[in-house]
């Protein structure tokens, strides 16, 4: 038995590398085995297909009542039209939702304006130091006729968005700092570092969120409240920064020392030659980790439920207990957001591959 | 000593981003909800029947209207109001740190939490226990026939002890079947993967509701456990524990007086000096609590008399089908028992 498991493996080590080079249809109907196993997936991709386009289309429900859904064994779309204000926003005012969509448009505006990478300049930076105080107070309101709405109304994709995007924007220069202290040479730095990045890292999201949310308090004098939006996204700036920190030191240290010494050479000073020389090479190498980190963060936030954050996964969840549609669609909601998540996931990755090309420009 | 390490750093770093919100506060909760003008009023998160917001984030049910009556005792006004969600694990909290004034989320009173963890519960506005459900085509009748069955619940360690407790009583073995999530639990039942599934009976009725084919489910007679509901505040103000008491039992008193939303107007002319004391004709009762002398009148009109709160988020005619039961008047086989208003 293992002879022959031997000299199969042998020979497909030796036909390896002749199979892929040719894309042909031999790849998979080469031989007997090769055949049945095509066909076979083949197969099951279109039974899985099938059930699929009956499900979401030919025996779908696209206009009607709940009693419609109920009768019928395909999906259930009216339920997503009727409910997709509140899967969006919570349960910000109603009247007042026109403030969380233009906020995000804003802010996916932003982002994408900041993703061109010609356009990254001073101005840039400072555009979002005054953008950010102008969605807080679109969001919060109370001030120029906007009716004030707290921060425990706020929900949904804006919410996600928020506590995603906010959060990566301030972990990421704190944790370039964090990286730089770890390999400092003053070791009360570096020990300070190390020790703030190992013990964010040992533990997991959930608990430090949840330290957030019952053991802060207790440090608080009586009566002090700390908002706890404001709890879940300091929570999330740390964490995220040390693992960001851990990543970039990874840039760092993948640098040829020739770099540092040839930017000291030129008697480019410390603040100098780490900012204008090491940092934009380092970053350029882990474009991909960072990306792979921001994309997990970006499904991560959903653990702030646990301090009774609504996100935009759980709008979805509780959207799913109104009695009026209970039980009747239940696939529909957790697909919608499956579709959501993965579009802007989906857009990041895209975005990361663009960056690591564009960088590369000039390498090759 | 680890942990309070990292403690200290979160505390350190969220602590100079809110220096300028401290705020030397000794105040009543009274005092602190009237100079802010609106109650905030810890709910769940979303449960069917007990606090769920609508398609328009607009939040409905047993333990929002509960929030509603305060509301109305303290402002006249059941808008006046700003919900927080609370997590189930952090409720307590919640309540502690003054994030919230009341909590109203489905939390059953017992003694350890009244004794330990700084919160005083006022009187049980829904009486529940746990109970069982199975398939009808299981054939059982009763909790005490099933042996060696699969039990899907939710995480929760009473939950799990209740059972376990019951079974060893009837001296049956059974088979737990924890899952994090609700929706998880409940197609797990429904598919057939457990026998049975364990909850408080107010939310097997949910449940149950939530299937295609209600009628092919059956809640089991035995209750194997009490589950008081109650709303809870912070310890050592009592007069806010008070004033969230006599809500609760102003709307349980209108019912036994046949008070309603609609007729309420009528009853301000009535003959009965109870009735006269509870809408503020004769006495005023409510200035010994700082309330409003209406306040029982604002909480009638706002909200409706217990049946009405009842009948509208749980009853028969909602999704959830509940009959009263336990919460029945006492004159009328029940438990609920509000104390007299003189």
């Amino acid at each position: 038995m293992s002879t022959m498991a031997n000299s199969g493996e042998e020979q497909i080590a030796i036909r390896a590398p002749a199979q892929s080079g040719g894309l042909g249809a031999s790849a998979y109907f080469g031989t007997p085995a090769n055949t049945i196993v095509t066909l076979l997936c083949l197969a099951l991709l279109a039974l899985a297909a099938k059930v699929a386009v009956s499900w979401l289309v030919i025996n779908a429900v696209f206009d009607g009542t709940p009693e419609d859904c109920k009768a019928s064994v395909g999906a259930c779309w009216p339920y997503l039209t009727a409910k997709l204000r509140y899967m969006l926003f919570g349960i910000y005012p109603f009247e007042e939702q026109w403030r969380p969509l233009t906020a995000t448009a804003l802010f996916i505006l932003a982002i994408t304006i900041s993703c061109i990478p010609r356009l990254w300049s001073r101005w840039l930076l400072l555009g979002w130091v005054v953008l950010l105080p102008v969605l807080y107070l679109l969001m919060a309101g109370g001030a120029f006729g906007l009716a004030e709405v707290p921060t425990s109304q706020w929900g949904g994709l804006p919410l996600s968005f928020m506590l995603t995007f906010v959060g990566l924007v301030c972990a990421l220069p704190l944790g370039i700092l964090l990286a730089l202290a770890r390999l400092s040479n003053l070791p009360a730095i570096r020990i300070l570092a190390v020790t703030f990045i190992e013990l964010v890292r040992g533990v997991p999201l959930i608990s430090i969120l949840f330290m957030a949310s019952v053991m802060l308090p207790l440090f608080m004098p009586d009566g002090v409240t700390i908002d706890k939006l404001l709890r879940a996204q300091v929570a999330i700036i740390l964490f995220a920064a040390a693992y960001i920190a851990e990543i970039v030191r990874a840039g760092l240290q993948a640098l040829p020392r020739g770099q540092t010494e040839a930017a000291q050479a030129l008697g480019l000073h410390y603040w100098q030659y780490t900012f204008l020389v090491i940092i934009p090479q380092a970053l350029k190498t882990v474009i991909p980790p960072l990306v792979s980190l921001f994309i997990g963060f970006f499904q991560d936030t959903t653990l702030v439920t646990i301090v009774g954050l609504l996100d935009f996964l759980n709008t979805v969840r509780t959207a799913l207990r109104d009695p009026n549609w209970q039980g009747i669609a239940v696939l529909e909601g957790y697909l919608f957001a499956a579709a959501v998540y993965f579009v802007f996931s989906a857009l990041m990755g895209a975005y990361s591959r663009f960056l690591e090309k564009h960088f590369r420009v000039g390498y090759d | 000593m680890k942990i309070s390490v990292r403690a200290c750093r979160l505390a350190a770093g969220v602590l100079l981003l809110c220096s300028t919100a401290i705020a030397a506060q000794a105040a009543t909760t009274l005092e602190t909800v009237k100079a802010r003008g609106k109650l905030i009023c810890g709910v769940s998160m979303g449960t069917t029947g007990f606090a769920l917001a609508d398609a328009q984030g607009k939040f409905a049910g047993f333990d929002v209207d509960v929030c509603r009556a305060i509301a109305s005792a303290v402002f006249g006004d059941p808008t006046k109001i700003d919900f927080v969600l609370t997590n189930i694990n952090t409720r307590f909290q919640s309540l502690q740190s003054g994030e919230i004034d009341v909590l109203s989320r489905q939390t059953t009173m017992t003694y350890s939490r009244e004794a330990s963890l700084g919160i005083d519960f006022g009187p049980t506005v829904f009486y529940d226990g746990q109970g069982l459900m199975v398939a009808k085509s299981l054939e059982v009748a009763s909790a005490k026939d099933l042996d060696g069955a699969a039990i899907c619940t939710l995480p929760g360690t009473t939950t799990a002890q209740n059972l376990a407790d019951f079974f060893r009583a009837t001296g049956k073995k059974f088979e737990l079947v924890v899952f994090e999530n609700p929706d998880e639990n409940n197609n797990a039942f429904f598919s057939g993967r457990c026998d049975a599934v364990s909850s408080d009976r107010s939310d097997l009725a949910s449940i149950r509701a939530a299937s295609k084919s209600p009628n092919d489910y059956l809640v089991l007679p035995e209750t194997i456990s009490k589950e008081p509901l109650a709303p809870a505040v912070r310890q050592n103000d009592s007069n806010w524990r008070d004033i969230v008491s006599w809500s609760v039992w102003t709307m349980m008193a209108a019912e036994e007086k046949g008070i309603t939303q609609a007729n309420v107007e009528e009853k301000l002319k009535s003959e009965d000096p109870e009735v006269q004391r509870m809408l503020g004709i004769t006495d005023e009762l409510g200035t010994m609590l700082g309330l409003d002398k209406a306040f029982g009148y604002n909480i009638i009109k706002n909200v409706g008399n217990y049946a009405e709160v009842f009948d509208r988020n749980l009853g028969e005619q909602t999704a959830l089908g509940l009959s009263r039961g336990p919460n029945a008047q006492w004159n009328n086989g029940g438990l609920l028992y509000a104390p007299p208003f003189r």
